[in-house]
């Protein structure tokens, strides 16, 4: 019997999958997609896998987040950098 | 718009084909969840998911350590082709490291707790592992550096350690004259837990070497004080 909340919960997954992709704002996006990898553990608990609820918590959300935040910072630094900039102590 | 309707169709289609697969599935031949329980005595292990990751099925999870030991690898070597960047590691934060004198005990504490947790409740190495390695990573851009493994000889040696336990394990029982990694019943449940606990430092490192090891560094894979370091 699928309730209110986990029809909810469906549907802001689907939604934050859909703003995660499409998002032109990559910040927003990483940001959509680890509220995601948060949602997902929720359903992985709803669905009676806590296991793996607990797994994508720390690694989905956290640790990837982390990464992807860490590789935008990364991309938007070289980026900026001018050729002349590039020599910086 | 050819285009796009090309686009819609392709989603029109694998919708539909994934609504079949769900609502026509064909019925299991074996009743897995019933097998597993009905041999959970036989396990090292009271909680279902841990008997299997680590007793019926220890060779695919072995397979994934070692899986995750390659990834680890390749970054290191892909990470020796980069030039070194400038130093970018510890923000200047004096809130972050207000903060995290309160949690790294926490984290540490669930760490623990996760692993021990894993051979009756939810948890495991895996879920101690990343809660082990997000400490690490938050500790990493506090700007701490582990001194300890500055040495990269013995950061690979805790890299390997999870590995290294399993296989021997694997083939101490081999020596025993059982099947590999079947493990004697009245040590089982102790092996298991020595097989967590360094699958647990292994992973945690791993991850955290990942995130370590993204491009503009000054030095490779150890983790040197970024605190004295100017910062661009």
């Amino acid at each position: 019997m699928i309730g209110w909340f986990d029809l909810l919960l469906g549907l802001t997954l689907c939604t934050t999958a859909v703003g995660a992709l499409a998002s032109r704002d990559l910040f927003r996006a990483i940001v959509l997609f680890m509220v995601f990898g948060l949602l997902m553990a929720l359903v992985w608990v709803r669905l009676e896998a806590p296991d793996i609820a607990l797994a994508e918590a720390a690694i989905g959300a956290g640790l990837t987040g982390v990464l992807l935040l860490d590789t935008l910072g990364y991309l938007r630094r070289r980026y900026m950098a001018r050729p002349g900039r590039e020599e910086a102590p | 718009m050819i285009r796009l309707l090309g686009a819609l169709l392709a989603c029109l289609t694998v919708g539909a084909a994934l609504a079949v697969a769900v609502l026509w599935r064909p019925l299991p031949v074996e009743d897995l969840p019933l097998r597993v329980t009905s041999r959970l005595a036989e396990a090292g292990a009271g909680h279902a998911v841990t008997a299997v990751l680590l007793d019926f099925r220890a060779y695919d999870t072995l397979l994934e350590v070692a899986v995750l030991l390659v990834a680890v690898v390749v970054a290191m070597a892909l990470r020796e082709a980069q030039p070194d960047g400038p130093d970018r590691m510890g923000l200047a934060n004096p809130l972050l490291r207000a903060v995290m004198g309160w949690l790294l005990p926490l984290l540490l504490l669930m760490a623990a707790y996760l692993l021990w947790a894993g051979s009756s409740r939810p948890g495991g190495a895996f879920q101690a592992g990343s809660v082990l390695a997000a400490s690490g990573v938050l500790l990493r851009l506090a700007g701490v550096g582990f001194n300890w493994l500055d040495n990269p000889l013995r950061l690979r040696a805790v890299l390997v350690l999870g590995l290294a336990v399993f296989v021997a394990v694997g083939v101490s029982t081999l020596i025993g004259g059982r099947q590999f990694l079947d493990y004697p019943h009245e040590i089982a449940a102790d092996l298991i837990l020595v097989i967590e606990l360094a699958l647990t430092l292994s992973i945690g490192l791993a991850l955290v070497s990942l995130f370590q090891l993204a491009p503009p560094q000054h030095t490779g894979p150890h983790l040197p004080d970024r605190r004295r370091r100017t910062r661009r």
